[in-house]
């Protein structure tokens, strides 16, 4: 065989050593870009954390001094407040709409495509273009949703992206337009779950919530657990809903927290790459955490079909 | 994909009365579904009716949701009012270096995770996953400063090049891809003297062409719409990017936003990626299925 052959030709280099350094050559680019763009600027971003650092003139270093500033900062609570509460309730909200649509469109409706297509739509138009568009959807006076509100239902909408009170459910709603990404998620997930176990339950007598409960559930659980995961590692990044929407305004109501982490370290009048920094890691541990934490919980809740076979 | 669960088995009579009270949730199911589509695409429709008014027409209350008459011109000027050309352009050339750079180093990469044997691999590969998990504003300071000193600040550098190293989705989007194709076509080309270099050119990516396409749409609808690199590279408006340009649309204080205008151009941004997704829909839902239900 070729390895007998390889072998007589090259002493040193076996057939396993050979393997060995061509998976080093074909993975070298990640390796490179690994050091280069992702472990040299974590390790830098925890130097320059423990300093001030104007980028004008060199980085001072003060020790723990920003995370000291950070506990009494009252506007860092406050993006902290903003992005929890907006992860809080995005978050499940959008679980729970992507899965209720997967599962009516499990149901073997006409037209599945087609649903299908139209509800994936605003998933590949992000960005900036879908943050304006809202800012004219949402517009208290012109905009089609308060008059949507006064038309069907004789109600007189709110300010929405103008009121303290309105403006992070604004983006919350802003949200549900996309959870069709998610969507398709699941339905995959559903047409995963094996046939069988339905027939077998509906014959022991289960009715349609146990069902759900005792076999849709867990069949699709490591999608849940996905999407939760991303979910929340996408909503603790929101920026550009505050920096084009909001300016983290009505009266700090949207001040995201990498908002403020941009505003620190790139926008403001006053850059300090230092205490940015410092926040930028608060932020790494902080989705850290909750990924370990999510992860470690799903042992308890994630069912794998393929684990129990072994 | 297809293995739905079926109400009305073959080869099994069922009671009239039961299989109409079968179809009761289903017409539920699509009414509530038709709703919801509704909602989806009304703001769709209403961009594009915006995006054919007056500005006198867009401020009036009720809305009229068919202007009269069209006025298409809104195009054209929402285009020359800023350089939305030179926007234009320098998405798609910032995008499509991308795209280029994200569907070759992806699937080489890719390629030693599924097919090779190397030491440490397990937790090479577990490092890969792990990065997923940083966010990107984490990383955003030091290479700000990192490419500060190379002198990249205001050129389309620092958007392109890091891309051009891989990214961890992409490379285990294609590793799950690989990792079905058969050995017996790797071990065939090896007996007939095929070296790793020509296995991964002459059999691997010959058969992943579904994968890499959604490589490349991924990597394109990503990098079209991206918005906080490049408003932090990018220093003057000749080098922005078209989203960077719709928020300085925006960012006039004490005019009135011109909407009619502001839709038509979102409406043009948005538009390569509503035709890619047109066009190749099945690598869409492919990539985010594969990456999603075997993550």
């Amino acid at each position: 065989m070729a390895r007998a052959a390889s072998q007589a030709r090259h002493p040193f280099l076996t057939r396993s050593r050979k393997e060995g350094l061509f998976f080093f050559i074909f993975i070298s680019p990640w390796i490179a870009g690994f050091l280069i763009f992702l472990a040299g600027p974590i390790i830098a971003s925890f130097y320059f954390s423990l300093t001030t650092y104007d980028v004008l003139n060199p980085p001072t270093f003060i020790g723990l001094q920003n995370y000291r500033d950070l506990t009494s900062d009252d506007l860092f609570w406050q993006s902290l407040r903003v992005t929890t509460e907006y992860s809080l309730i995005s978050v499940p909200l959008g679980i729970a709409f992507a899965l209720g649509l997967a599962i009516l469109l499990n149901l073997k409706i006409p037209f599945i495509a087609f649903f299908r297509t139209i509800y994936y739509l605003p998933s590949v138009i992000s960005g900036v273009a879908v943050a304006v568009l809202w800012m004219w959807i949402l517009n208290p006076a012109f905009g089609i949703l308060n008059w949507a509100l006064w038309n069907f239902l004789h109600i007189r909408g709110p300010q929405w992206l103008f009121s303290e009170q309105w403006a992070l459910p604004s983006l919350v709603l802003m949200s549900l337009w996309s959870v069709g990404g998610s969507m398709i998620l699941y339905l995959a997930g559903l047409q995963g779950v094996p046939t069988e176990l339905y027939e077998a339950a509906s014959l022991d007598g289960a009715h349609a919530v146990r069902r759900f409960w005792h076999i849709t559930l867990p069949g699709i659980s490591p999608v849940l657990l996905f999407t939760l995961i991303t979910g929340i590692i996408n909503s603790f990044q929101t920026f550009t809903q505050a920096s084009v929407m909001t300016q983290g305004g009505p009266h700090y109501a949207t001040f995201f927290y990498v908002y403020y982490l941009w505003q620190t370290a790139f926008g403001g009048s006053t850059i300090d790459m230092g205490y940015a920094s410092a926040m930028a890691w608060i932020l790494f541990v902080l989705v850290f955490l909750l990924t370990i934490v999510l992860l470690v919980s799903s042992r308890l809740w994630v069912y794998y079909e393929g684990a129990e076979r072994g | 994909m297809d293995r739905h669960r079926d109400s009305g088995r073959p080869g099994r009579a069922i009671p009239r009365r039961r299989r109409y009270s079968a179809l009761i949730p289903k017409v539920l199911a699509l009414i509530v579904v038709s709703v919801g589509a509704l909602f989806i695409l009304a703001p769709v429709f209403w961009m594009l009716s915006t995006s054919l008014k007056t500005l006198n027409q867009t401020l009036t209350f009720p809305p009229a949701w068919i202007p009269s008459p069209l006025q298409f011109k809104n195009y054209p000027d929402a285009l020359t009012t800023l350089p939305f050309g030179t926007f234009a352009r320098n998405s798609v050339v910032v995008s499509l270096t991308i795209l280029i750079g994200e569907v070759a180093t992806n699937s080489f990469v890719a390629f030693g995770f599924a097919r090779l044997r190397g030491p440490g691999k397990r937790w090479i590969f577990i490092v890969l996953l792990s990065t997923m998990l940083i966010p990107f504003p984490v990383l955003v300071i030091p290479q700000y400063l990192l490419f500060k000193n190379l002198g990249w600040i205001d050129t389309f550098l620092p958007l392109i090049v890091p891309p051009w190293f891989g990214s961890a989705f992409l490379i285990f989007l294609v590793r799950q891809f690989y990792m079905t194709i058969p050995r017996e076509l790797d071990e065939a080309a090896e007996l007939d003297g095929c070296g790793y270099f020509s296995i991964y050119l002459r059999i691997i990516v010959p058969l992943s062409k579904p994968v890499l396409a959604s490589v490349a749409i991924f990597s394109f609808t990503y990098n079209w719409n991206d918005y906080l690199a490049p408003l932090i590279y990018l220093d003057s408006p000749e080098h922005f990017t078209l989203p960077l340009g719709l928020a300085s649309f925006l960012g006039r204080p004490g005019t009135v936003v011109p909407w009619h205008q502001l839709m038509a151009a979102s409406l043009v941004t948005v538009l390569p990626c509503v035709l890619l997704f047109f066009f190749a829909q099945r690598f869409f839902i492919q990539g985010i299925v594969v990456s999603g239900v075997k993550g």
